[in-house]
């Protein structure tokens, strides 16, 4: 029997494979029991009601999709009402993934959700744009990502898990501003901002112009900014970005994650989450590894990152 | 665990599952069918509900997300069946299967149509392929006893596919076409009002496919006080409520226009709630 759990921050988790924010809801219980996941982690959501971006939301390309969603949601208070009693179903650790316009707002934000039963973290969305930065997000930044995680470890004793983006020079420096400003893990990364054109309509394809791409052709340069971050702080790794195959999550392990996500791969195949932990457990198994965790950091540089914490 | 034939599980309603394909024809200039073995899939799905097809041709070529593609003919024992508008790179995949071909499947999803009992008879109004959603109603209907008559327009008489859209339920068709000037507004406003005012009123109606008999049939069963629900349309990622990209504008009770998502609250809504497009 393989030991498949993992530990990132203070938290255990029975598995390393979990949903990536935004690709994930409830409604996959239809499909299957979602216990089975080392953990939960939801849509973004927002202090205030967002009406979500103009329509189209979402195209395809050959080996991904772009998006624009806009976080379209009813706000926290209404979150909390009436979103969680359904959460609150499942037994699997629930990370509510929480965006914010200001550093205020996130602070006010996650000690809201410190004081609500059943969430057991917080995935900062930083990677959202930031109306004090001219637009910006918080993670394009180390002074704004590391500014955005210290109001939020200052307002709640909640792990806090940062997700970073790619959409910034030195994603190094940015993982090592949020480790020091009290992050429990870095969750890299949030999508790549890309563009697709209609040639027909001369115009982007997506209703907002740009959107953030994501699917199996960005898989190389997460797991290079996996591998990066992976070398440059201590606290777990957490690595997203498309992941579908059990080998694509083997990969992020030994690049230097702790847990993965797992987020495009499930519209296109529901069952994907499931197939990546059985085929996870299968590698261990198959390769002689006595625990999942023994696979973080084997592909490193001089394997700069020992498995145990 | 409460488990219904082949193994379909109670708790788990939907599932993604890889089906043999036992029929794939074009019908017509433009339209293909597919039948799929599904037994257990087959019996579970409803009229206006929908399946996530992974558009793979016979060489695994086709575009990267799914398509949602609404139920043509399902039921106990028979078949799971489509039928499309070959117009794309999905459905040209959909369209190069072939007999014994596999295609994986994601469903039944969405909220399908609703039939009252105590309902005597109902009207449709289909237009295009918006037939083939509609068409699994006809027999819905004809098993409860309530009695169909169906408008079906179409471009022209070759076009217009009765035999796929009627089946076995015995529903009463009435063509309209393009080429005769049949299916403009003007002649369709006069033809229902004339069923609406008749001793044949229906006690509900239903559309799809076309925005412009959309907008007509909701201002004349708006004016005559009938009910009636549409099936709509939309380009979709995950097909399954999570990415909120298929969202269309609805109004609330509350009179309240909200965005709701054509796969999860759809695609079938309220006739007079839906908005136009």
């Amino acid at each position: 029997m393989v030991d498949l759990a993992v530990r990132i921050g203070g938290m255990t988790l029975a598995n390393p494979v979990m949903p990536a924010s935004g690709t994930f809801g409830p409604e996959l219980a239809q499909v299957f029991d979602l216990n089975r996941l080392g953990a939960l982690v939801t849509k973004s959501v927002t202090p205030q009601y967002r009406e979500g971006n103009a329509l189209p939301r979402l195209c395809e390309t050959e080996a991904g999709v772009l998006n624009s969603i806009g976080i379209p949601g009813k706000g926290l208070p209404h979150f909390i009402e009436h979103a969680m009693p359904d959460w609150r179903r499942f037994a699997a650790p629930l990370v509510v993934s929480l965006s914010a316009d200001t550093v205020a707002a996130f602070a006010e934000a996650a000690a809201l959700l410190a004081a609500t039963p059943g969430v057991a973290g917080i995935e900062a969305n930083i990677s959202c744009p930031n109306l004090e930065e001219d637009g910006r997000a918080f993670a394009m930044h180390p002074e704004t990502a590391g500014a955005a995680i210290a109001a939020m470890r200052a307002a709640c004793g909640l792990p806090i898990w940062a997700k970073l983006s790619p959409n910034t020079a030195d994603i190094a420096a940015v993982a090592r501003a949020v480790e020091a400003a009290g992050a429990d893990a870095v969750v890299v990364a949030n999508t790549i901002l890309g563009l697709a054109i209609d040639i027909d309509r001369m115009a982007p394809k997506l209703g907002a112009g740009m959107g953030g791409f994501s699917g199996p052709a960005f898989k190389p340069i997460a797991l290079r900014l996996v591998w990066q971050c992976a070398q440059a702080v201590r606290i777990p790794v957490i690595g997203v970005g498309g992941i579908a195959t059990a080998e694509d999550a083997v990969e992020f392990l030994m690049a230097g994650a702790s847990a993965i996500q797992v987020g495009t791969a499930s519209f296109v195949s529901p069952n994907a989450l499931l197939d990546v932990l059985d085929g996870l457990s299968a590698f261990c198994a198959r390769r002689g590894f006595a625990r999942v965790s023994d696979l973080t950091g084997l592909a490193l540089p001089g394997r700069l990152r020992p498995a145990a914490e | 665990m409460d488990l219904g034939p082949d193994g379909v599980a109670a708790d788990f309603p939907v599932r993604e599952q890889v089906l043999t394909v036992a029929e794939s024809v074009p019908v017509g200039r433009r339209y293909h069918r597919l039948l799929l073995n599904a037994p257990g899939l087959s019996a579970a799905s409803r009229p206006g509900q929908f399946f996530h097809l992974l558009c793979r041709d016979g060489g695994g070529n086709g575009p990267y997300l799914r398509r949602p593609m609404s139920i043509w003919r399902c039921g106990e024992g028979k078949p799971l069946g489509f039928l499309l508008h070959v117009k794309g790179r999905g459905t040209a995949a959909l369209a190069a299967l072939r007999a014994g071909d596999h295609l994986s499947v994601v469903g039944p999803l969405g909220q399908g149509f609703t039939l009252d009992p105590a309902w005597r008879r109902i009207l449709i109004l289909a237009r295009g392929v918006g037939l083939a959603t509609l068409a699994p109603l006809t027999e819905a209907a004809a098993a409860r006893g309530i009695a169909v008559r169906a408008v079906l327009s179409a471009q022209a008489p070759e076009d217009l596919m009765a035999a796929e859209f009627s089946g076995d339920s015995g529903a009463e068709i009435t063509p309209v076409f393009d080429s005769d000037g049949s299916s403009a507004v003007p002649a369709m406003e006069a033809l229902l009002r004339a069923t609406f005012e008749g001793s044949s009123r229906p006690d509900a109606v239903f559309t799809c496919g076309s925005n412009r008999l959309f907008l007509l049939l909701q201002r004349l069963a708006g004016e005559y006080g009938i009910p009636g629900q549409i099936a709509l349309e939309q380009q979709m990622g995950c097909g399954l409520g999570m990415c909120f990209c298929c969202v269309r504008q609805i109004r609330a009770p509350d009179g309240q226009v909200v965005n709701l998502r054509v796969c999860a609250e759809g695609p079938v809504f309220d006739l007079q709630a839906a908005l136009a497009w």
